[in-house]
């Protein structure tokens, strides 16, 4: 799609300056320790665009998606769908317009229930129809992800992870939301069945113009599938751009260090060697200035000291703000 | 649109027959639950039936006939197979009665113990913090409280009788029930099927009944069993001490009470009693394992 | 350490360190016996790392406990040999294998939580895994404790020796766990998925780690694993499973340039390689699922996901040498060797 088309697409999630702080622990022995999962997000979904969002475990992308959900609410900031706010939204309407996939097809679906029971919920819950529509509904789109009808009767205990994942997929788009948030959704799959649902969400996407925010861990499968890619790091965004821009030129020392960890099958290559550090940072204690800076290989006396703000790469004068095409960057060095 | 989308999947056929059939199979290859429920449903019936099996009115009293032997003593007869006791009531008759009451107490204890356990226990898992701060102070103030002491204090202040004592015992006997359902339910909070159900707008009571509710019923099934024997073996030793069911009614711990001055020279008179308490319970415990067995992961859900 | 390797075999030619011959696993399952490993042959040499790669339930894992007597007692082992370096894993003593295990053999699993004590420090747990099987000092077992968890990139390692394993993080644990397998300089390394669970960026700062300290020890290593990218990058040799048997073995060179087997081809094929792929197209997904092993399985057991099977594939292919070194259980092995073969078919599809 052309660069110029996007200025004027419609978003369909924008998140503004988006902060969820827990605190932890806390007892009569113990001061509570606060864990900021998500800090200062911003970020903006045109609407029929794939949202990829990377980042290590424990980096908020899972806080960030239970926040869209409306399963928490979040500390401070706006989530806008479609330009309207839903913090403190009716759970039901919210649920119309944004549906979750999950990453663990097993732990998805409610082992006491057949597959229609689960499909058909989203419309028993809201009153969609009358039972004979609903039955109709699950049939259909049943089929649209590929399964069979007697799979309507069947309990997911008789299905393989694969077609569980179907099921849930089904359940997620039965009410025809505008945005699905996919939660790491292949990658408790084996390979040749993750290619078997990566080829039915962008399917799916295409036939009823989804707008997809796609966590994952895997830089290939993000890569195969999203226009626009986020990288998170402690529980902030620190790049943000479109796919060529993030592959081709990662600006982040991060973002540099997780596409040189991404294994390509390509034998003889060898294991690369990214020079991170062997110390992972506790999110309880995030490192001060740049969170990045005791793994960053070209760390400087400043960044310890200064939290670099993600900016706008190519300025635009004129305006002073952020130009949706133009790639965003939290690194003092970039 | 179909050849857009991706082929349908074959689907599996690891399961051969209905879950029902698949149930009893799996049923009959433990011999523990075999065994208990077949004695369980036997003495079901025995408690059911008792009108018409009792050969003797268990109350009637014959003081001409008192301390009559049962049938493999020299002096025993058919007329009372297992004897009389020290007021000559037939003691087989009153074993058969008591089944029912022991059998009641059970049930409706763990009933009542039931619902106020798996319902302090569900809210605590489920919302956590505060809630689950209350309960775990209720639990464990619940838990300094010495069970026999406590409902003996009770029974003497309202007056033992099958009532009292089936209330008193199903107010203590609750909090199995809430730490299994409150560890049980911890667990399912996070499941993403309930988060899945958080996200479409189900209500709080369709999400603790339809979502949680049948995903934990398998380990509270279990406690229950537990808790029916351990109400049974209470009931029996609160009417040992006389604040427990009252005379005349045939309760099993009341025969071993009233049976306790004759204990060296007429030892039946206990035995008898206490061995149809241990195989009920017994039997309610193989129940018990058996069903836990069966529940365990890799029973249902592979 | 290829090199190496491969010049101590052509001066003089030793038997494998481990070979493996019709290896079958059984286990008895609710609904019948579960036919796990379906005869299986493979063999490692002496400092080499074998990767043994597959989906899940392809037996891979099965074979791994098998090898290191870990399984369920009620599991059924056989095989035709089970040989490690002279010792026959079949009749070998439960005192004899728990001397090997550790000793010589020792296992790194997927998630080193479970695998380490929780109640003993790191440095217990260590020195612990050296002196059950050698007779040295707790001094001398302290200092190569220590050398190797500086060894395994572990910073400030006197400190961290009186850490328990929760006070680690998963990527810190992992390394413990490979300076603990290291402990007794064993001959074969068994690891589990030791990078599945682990953050991208500390996947491959371990496999970098694990593939440098196989070199320098000489250590053989069998590689557990589901990941193609990781084989790509780390194996000398592969093993491709699929339902309970190894259906390819070849270098790993080999095995991306030439796979010689429909399921092989199918794998690479499907997932998304950055440069291969276009991005937003749909994938070469392979369609159905793996049969199930309860029951038993006829001819090939992949001829019911394969787009070139006929009636053929109904009887059970042999293992056919496509090149030197490189086996694939199909009929139509030397076919498929063949890319311009491959290409014409390509283009019918």
């Amino acid at each position: 799609m052309s660069s110029a088309a996007n200025h004027f697409k419609p978003l369909a999630l924008e998140l503004c300056a988006l902060s969820k702080t827990f605190k932890l622990g806390g007892g009569m022995l113990h001061k509570s320790q606060t864990l900021t999962a998500v800090n200062n997000v911003s970020l903006r979904v045109p609407r029929g665009q794939v949202m990829g969002l990377v980042g290590e475990s424990g980096c908020g992308k899972s806080t960030l998606a239970k926040i869209l959900l409306g399963l928490t609410p979040p500390s401070e900031g706006d989530v806008l769908i479609n330009g309207k706010a839903i913090v403190n939204a009716n759970q039901k309407a919210l649920a119309r317009h944004i549906q979750p996939i999950f990453q663990d097809p097993y732990s998805s679906l409610n082992p006491r229930q057949r597959i229609a029971q689960i499909v058909g919920l989203p419309l028993r819950i809201h009153g969609i129809g009358t039972q004979k529509e609903q039955a109709a509904k699950v049939d259909e789109m049943l089929e649209l992800v590929g399964l069979p009808k007697r799979a309507a009767q069947q309990y997911p205990g008789q299905m393989s992870g694969g077609q569980r994942q179907r099921v849930a997929i089904a359940r997620a788009l039965i009410m025809r939301p505008d945005l699905v948030i996919c939660d790491e959704p292949t990658s408790a799959l084996d390979v040749s069945v993750q290619a078997q649902i990566l080829n039915l969400l962008l399917d799916l996407k295409d036939e009823f113009g989804l707008t997809y925010l796609f966590i994952s861990h895997d830089l290939a499968v993000v890569e195969h599938l999203a226009d626009r890619l986020a990288v998170m790091y402690l529980g902030k965004i620190v790049e943000e751009g479109t796919r060529e821009q993030i592959f081709t030129a990662p600006r982040h020392p991060y973002t540099q260090a997780l596409l040189a960890s991404a294994l390509t099958p390509e034998p003889g290559l060898g294991v690369p060697d990214i020079g991170l550090g062997a110390g992972q940072p506790d999110p309880t204690r995030p490192p001060s200035g740049c969170a990045f800076h005791p793994r960053c290989p070209i760390a400087q006396p400043q960044c310890s000291e200064q939290s670099p703000k993600l900016t706008d790469l190519i300025q635009s004068a004129a305006q002073g703000t952020t130009q949706p095409n133009h790639p965003r960057v939290a690194c003092h060095f970039a | 649109m179909a050849h857009t989308l991706s082929p349908p999947v074959a689907a599996e056929q690891h399961f051969v027959g209905s879950w029902q059939s698949r149930l009893l199979r799996s049923t009959l290859n433990n011999r523990n639950l075999t065994i208990g429920l077949l004695i369980i449903t036997s003495l079901g019936l025995v408690a059911l039936l008792a009108p018409w099996l009792a050969p003797h009115d268990p109350y009637l009293q014959n003081t001409a006939n008192r301390m009559v032997p049962p049938i493999w003593h020299e002096t025993g007869s058919w007329t009372h197979p297992l004897g009389t006791d020290r007021l000559g009531r037939d003691y087989l008759s009153r074993l058969i009665y008591g089944t029912r009451i022991s059998l009641f107490i059970g049930l409706v204890v763990a009933l009542i113990s039931g619902l106020i356990g798996t319902t302090l226990g569900v809210l605590a898992g489920y919302f956590g913090g505060r809630v689950d701060a209350v309960v775990s102070y209720l639990l464990t103030t619940r838990l300094a409280m010495p069970v026999v002491l406590v409902a003996l204090a009770m029974a003497s202040l309202m007056g033992g009788s099958m009532l009292s004592v089936t209330l008193l015992l199903g107010l203590l006997l609750w909090d199995r029930f809430a730490v299994v359902a409150r560890s049980a339910t911890q667990q399912l909070r996070d499941a993403e099927y309930v988060q899945a159900a958080q996200a479409l707008g189900c209500s709080l009571p369709y999400i603790l009944l339809r979502e949680v509710l049948p995903n934990i019923a398998g380990a509270l099934i279990v406690v229950a069993t537990l808790e029916v024997a351990n109400a049974i073996l209470l009931e029996a030793t609160l009417s040992f001490l006389g604040m427990g069911v009252q005379p005349p009614s045939p309760s099993w711990g009341l025969m071993i009470a009233e049976g306790k001055a004759y204990m060296f020279f007429q030892p039946w008179v206990i035995t008898i009693p206490g061995s149809a308490l241990f195989i009920l319970v017994l039997s309610i415990n193989l129940l018990g394992d058996g069903l836990r067995d069966l529940s365990a992961p890799g029973g249902r859900n592979e | 350490m290829s090199n190496l390797s491969s010049a101590e075999r052509s001066t003089a030619p030793v038997s494998p360190l481990l070979t493996v011959k019709q290896l079958r696993v059984d286990l008895p399952v609710a609904k019948g016996t579960l036919h796990a490993v379906r005869g299986i042959d493979f063999h490692v040499e002496r400092g080499e790392m074998l990767c043994l790669v597959g989906e899940s339930g392809c037996g891979k894992s099965m074979t791994s406990l098998a090898l290191m007597g870990l399984l369920p007692r009620k599991a059924q082992v056989n095989a035709d040999c089970l040989d490690f370096d002279g010792v026959d894993l079949l009749t070998v003593s439960d005192r004899e294998r728990s001397n090997l295990r550790g000793a010589r053999m020792a296992m790194i699993f997927q998630e080193p939580m479970t695998a380490l004590n929780p109640a003993y420090t790191l440095g217990n747990q260590l020195c612990e895994a050296l002196r059950r099987h050698q007779r040295v000092s707790r001094k001398a077992a302290h200092d190569r404790a220590l050398y190797l968890l500086e060894r395994v990139g572990i910073s400030a390692a006197e400190e961290r020796m009186r850490q328990y394993p929760h006070q680690l993080s998963g990527g810190l644990r992992q390394r413990v766990m490979i300076a603990m397998a290291l402990m007794c300089e064993p001959d074969l390394i068994i690891a589990d998925e030791p990078t599945t669970a682990l953050d991208v960026t500390i996947q491959a700062q371990i496999l970098h780690l694990l593939r440098d300290l196989q070199q320098e020890f000489g250590t053989a290593v069998i590689f557990i694993t589901h990941d193609l990218g990781v084989v790509a990058r780390i194996a000398d040799r592969v093993a491709v499973m699929y339902a309970g048997e190894v259906i390819e073995t070849a270098s790993a060179q080999a095995l991306f340039q030439a796979p010689s087997h429909p399921y092989t081809q199918g794998l690479l094929r499907c997932i998304p390689t950055p440069g291969k792929t276009l991005p937003g197209s749909r994938l070469q997904a392979i369609p159905g699922v793996v049969p199930n092993l309860v029951e038993k399985v006829d001819g090939c057991a992949f001829c019911n996901r394969c787009d070139q099977a006929d009636e053929l594939c109904h009887t059970t292919p042999p293992l056919q040498t496509v090149a030197d070194g490189h086996l694939s259980r199909c009929h139509f092995a030397h076919q498929l060797a063949n890319p311009a073969t491959i290409n014409a078919q390509e283009v019918t599809l």
